[in-house]
């Protein structure tokens, strides 16, 4: 028996009614934009701490912001990566390569040649400098905003641009949604349309290159958003536990869609903090500093391939263009938001910084500029010949029953024979491919 | 209780979906709309669209991207005496939440011996159609048939999407109301080379202003035939309706409305009228709603069944991105069947 007061009948006395907290970001469509809230410290001002430090020493690099970077388009402080012109000069080039095949794919949905497509504007530093301070043997598990790693890599734009189209020479046999890459050749893991899902993936990647003795390490990248999934947290707990050599990503460009990073926990704490709970390494770093993304996964990767265990940095950067082809911003985001982003451009930074080093020139680049431009051209032109989505140059029907399972079984086969038989009938004129 | 009804409009699923919601928002201050981006943007398909502003930010809003933190929310929130109506983004990202949905959601009553209930209805779109590659067009509704505990609704047309949903809200289990979104906008023949008709031609598409209901449970006869039962739901009944009509089949076409609960009823009477039955779904076919729907018809029609029952369904593979009309079960194969049982 109970013997204190009935809760249910206690009176409440003056306590204010609860109320429930609904973020809100700071502007909607249509209000002017102040950014002066965001705490952007200045470049070279936080410590670089050896590479296997214990992780509590990078706590203040969760909350700050590792910039390399400065207004002046000079480099400094302690992680300043002391990169050669011509890295430079390559990785500007991957980045300027990633945004005029966004471009070009862009157009090419709008001109019904596929039916989707997402651009990673504004965002092409934390997946092509990111790459270049990778191994390439390092396995990424990349989300659907990483096309820069591919590019990095080296990876054919006609191939990628086969799988955007869906067409007969689309490796993934136009089963995948286009931009959901996969090439194993290129240790870049498939794509999965579930977001989060493939973080724990990395991890266990990671654990098991380390049961081998492997030399080789395992990054992946989720967007701020989906952070708040489960899975997110289920890749960190083992991460820490069993002291995975992985980089885990966030790359917090704001915007989840139509949520405002608010909505995944940002208005408490930064993304790289939720790295100190778990007692692993973390580095907040400036996503359009293509320094100081190099610098960080530099950073992190040495530290995971000297058994020093995982890290979590969180790329603060800004989703410059729509979040697909599907989406419209101008619904939910004031339009002066990508004009006033403080962190301006990262392929604009890197440029500027190259320059003031006397590497380059604006000639250099506009010459850069028009012949990516034709390269993504040709590319294009060279995947067409294989057809279009829905242009009747796809795989042949059979492949759509192949890989579900190691061999092929008998409902299947029987299924198989449905679909040509159904081909036939519509389009008599047509031979089984 | 259906209530006298004023004006009626000719409106397609997607209005007629966010019109269940503000009714039901309005009549109950216990009804609550979360989900990702469907607050202040109101859904990445609309259907939530002015819900925010109507109701305010305590009754709609944004939540993060975790569907397990979506459900388990739901469940607490129905537990306490709200009526969460979540919206799972695509039916395929409802994963993450199965185990609050089935678990939690599904047993909470019985587990509690009715001292807790969760009465929410989980809203998401499912099927193929809209070039969504495999993770955007599942239809998972077998899973959720398979769990006690669950009721599982599917509208076929903008009427029934809005008494549907209105009943399902007022339900005091937890429903899964799987959207067929290929017709959002107007109903599916099948044939991906010939244009979308609007809904504003079609029946169907008249949906009067306020509060009515259309039960759950209760199939709807779409049209009275002799030559054989026809027994769908969602998109399939729109292909089903024009195959029928294209080979002048008299076919008595059922459209099922829910799984579960199932109106056995109407499906046995037809099927013993008829003598053929012929069921139809969008999902994989291995272990799909057709292989309960078709054991239930054997054990209750055997005898008078003239013609071993056919299934069409989609194929046991995923779901194809550029191939995806050559899985979608369309006119052809569902003709094949047709005529297999014309022929028996
Ligand atoms: C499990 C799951 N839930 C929902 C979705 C639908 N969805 C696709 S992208 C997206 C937003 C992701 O935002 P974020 O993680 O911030 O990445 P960004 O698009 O900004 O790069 C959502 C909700 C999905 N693909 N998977």
């Amino acid at each position: 028996m109970a013997t204190g007061p009935d809760p249910a009948k206690t009176a409440r006395g003056n306590l204010p009614p609860l109320s429930l907290h609904v973020p809100e970001p700071n502007f909607r469509p249509g209000d002017p934009v102040d950014y002066s809230f965001l705490d952007i410290p200045p470049p070279g001002l936080l410590p670089r701490p050896d590479e296997t430090c214990p992780a509590t020493e990078t706590t203040p690099l969760c909350s700050g912001m590792v910039r390399v970077l400065g207004n002046d388009h000079r480099a400094v402080g302690p992680w300043d990566p002391k990169l050669d012109p011509e890295t430079l000069r390559r990785m500007l080039r991957a980045m300027a390569l990633t945004r005029a095949f966004d471009d070009r794919m862009y157009r090419g949905q709008r001109q019904g040649k596929t039916s989707f497509y997402m651009k990673c504007t504004g965002e092409e530093a934390t997946s092509v400098a990111s790459t270049f301070a990778l191994a390439a043997d390092d396995m990424v598990f990349p989300s659907y905003r990483q096309q820069g790693i591919l590019i990095a890599r080296g990876y054919p734009l006609t191939e990628m641009i086969n799988q955007i189209y869906s067409n007969k020479a689309d490796k993934l046999k136009g089963r995948q949604l286009p931009i959901m890459y996969s090439c194993r050749e290129h240790n870049f893991f498939t794509i999965s349309g579930n977001l989060a899902t493939q973080y724990p993936q990395a991890v266990g990647w990671a654990m098991a290159s380390a049961i081998k003795g492997d030399s080789r390490i395992a990054t992946a990248w989720v967007g701020e958003g989906s952070s708040a999934e489960g899975d997110f947290h289920a890749a960190m707990t083992f991460a820490a536990v069993y002291n995975a050599p992985v980089v885990l990503n966030v790359v917090n460009n704001q915007w989840a869609i139509s949520s405002f990073s608010g909505f995944a926990g940002a208005e408490r704490s930064t993304f790289a903090n939720r790295a100190v709970g778990y007692g692993i390494a973390g580095i907040r770093v400036d996503g359009n500093d293509a320094l100081a993304v190099y610098a960080a996964t530099r950073w992190a990767a040495n530290r995971a391939r000297a058994n020093g265990g995982p890290t979590l940095i969180e790329h603060f950067t800004y989703r410059a263009e729509g979040h697909s082809t599907s989406d419209d911003p101008s619904a939910y985001r004031s339009a002066h938001e990508r004009e006033e982003w403080p962190l301006g451009d990262p392929i604009m930074r890197l440029k500027r910084h190259l320059i003031e080093l006397g590497e380059w020139s604006l000639e250099q680049q506009e010459a850069m500029d028009a012949e990516l431009v034709d390269l993504v051209k040709a590319a294009t032109k060279e995947a067409e010949k294989n057809g279009i989505l829905g242009h009747g140059l796809h795989h042949p029907f059979h492949t759509m029953f192949e890989d579900v399972y190691k061999e092929l079984p008998w409902h299947l086969e029987e299924q198989a024979e449905q679909a040509i038989r159904e081909r036939q009938t519509k389009w008599p004129e047509w031979k089984p491919e | 209780m259906t209530e006298a009804v004023t004006t009626v409009r000719r409106l397609n699923m997607i209005e007629a979906i966010n019109e269940a919601l503000h009714v039901m928002m309005e009549r109950d201050c216990n009804v609550v709309v979360f989900g990702e981006d469907v607050g202040y943007f109101g859904g990445v398909f609309r259907a939530t669209a002015g819900l925010q502003k109507a109701f305010g930010k305590h009754r709609v809003f944004d939540t993060p991207i975790n569907e397990c933190g979506i459900i388990g929310a739901a469940v607490g929130m129905g537990a306490y005496g709200l009526r969460p109506v979540p919206e799972i983004q695509f039916a395929d990202y409802i994963y993450p939440g199965l185990d609050q949905l089935i678990s939690e959601a599904a047993r909470l009553r019985y587990r509690s011996a009715g001292e807790f209930i969760a009465p929410l209805t989980v809203r998401s779109p499912f099927g193929g159609g809209i070039f969504g590659g495999q993770t955007h067009s599942q239809s998972p509704e077998a899973l959720f048939t398979h769990v006690a505990g669950l009721k599982t609704v599917i509208p076929c047309t903008p009427y029934d999407a809005k008494g549907l949903l209105i009943s399902a809200i007022e339900d005091d289990d937890p429903v899964i109301f799987f959207e067929p979104k290929r017709i959002y906008n107007g109903p599916f023949s099948g044939y991906y080379d010939k244009p979308v008709e609007p809904w504003a031609k079609h029946e169907g598409s008249e949906v009067p202003e306020g509060y009515y209901t259309v039960p759950l449970g209760k199939a709807r006869i779409v049209q009275e035939g002799e030559a054989m039962s026809v027994i769908a739901y969602g998109t399939m009944i729109h292909v089903a309706q024009a195959v029928c009509r294209e080979k002048g089949i008299d076919a008595e076409i059922i459209d099922l409305r829910t799984l579960v609960p199932l109106d056995i009823e109407t499906v046995e009477k037809s099927v013993k009228k008829t003598g053929k039955c012929l069921i139809i779904h969008e999902a994989t076919r291995t272990g799909g709603f057709g292989g309960e729907l078709s054991a239930l018809v054997q054990e209750r029609c055997f005898y008078h069944l003239e013609a071993p029952i056919e299934r069409v369904t989609g194929f046991d593979t995923p779901y194809p991105h550029s191939l995806e009309w050559a899985y979608f079960p369309g006119p052809v194969r569902i003709g094949e069947a047709v005529d297999r049982l014309m022929k028996a």
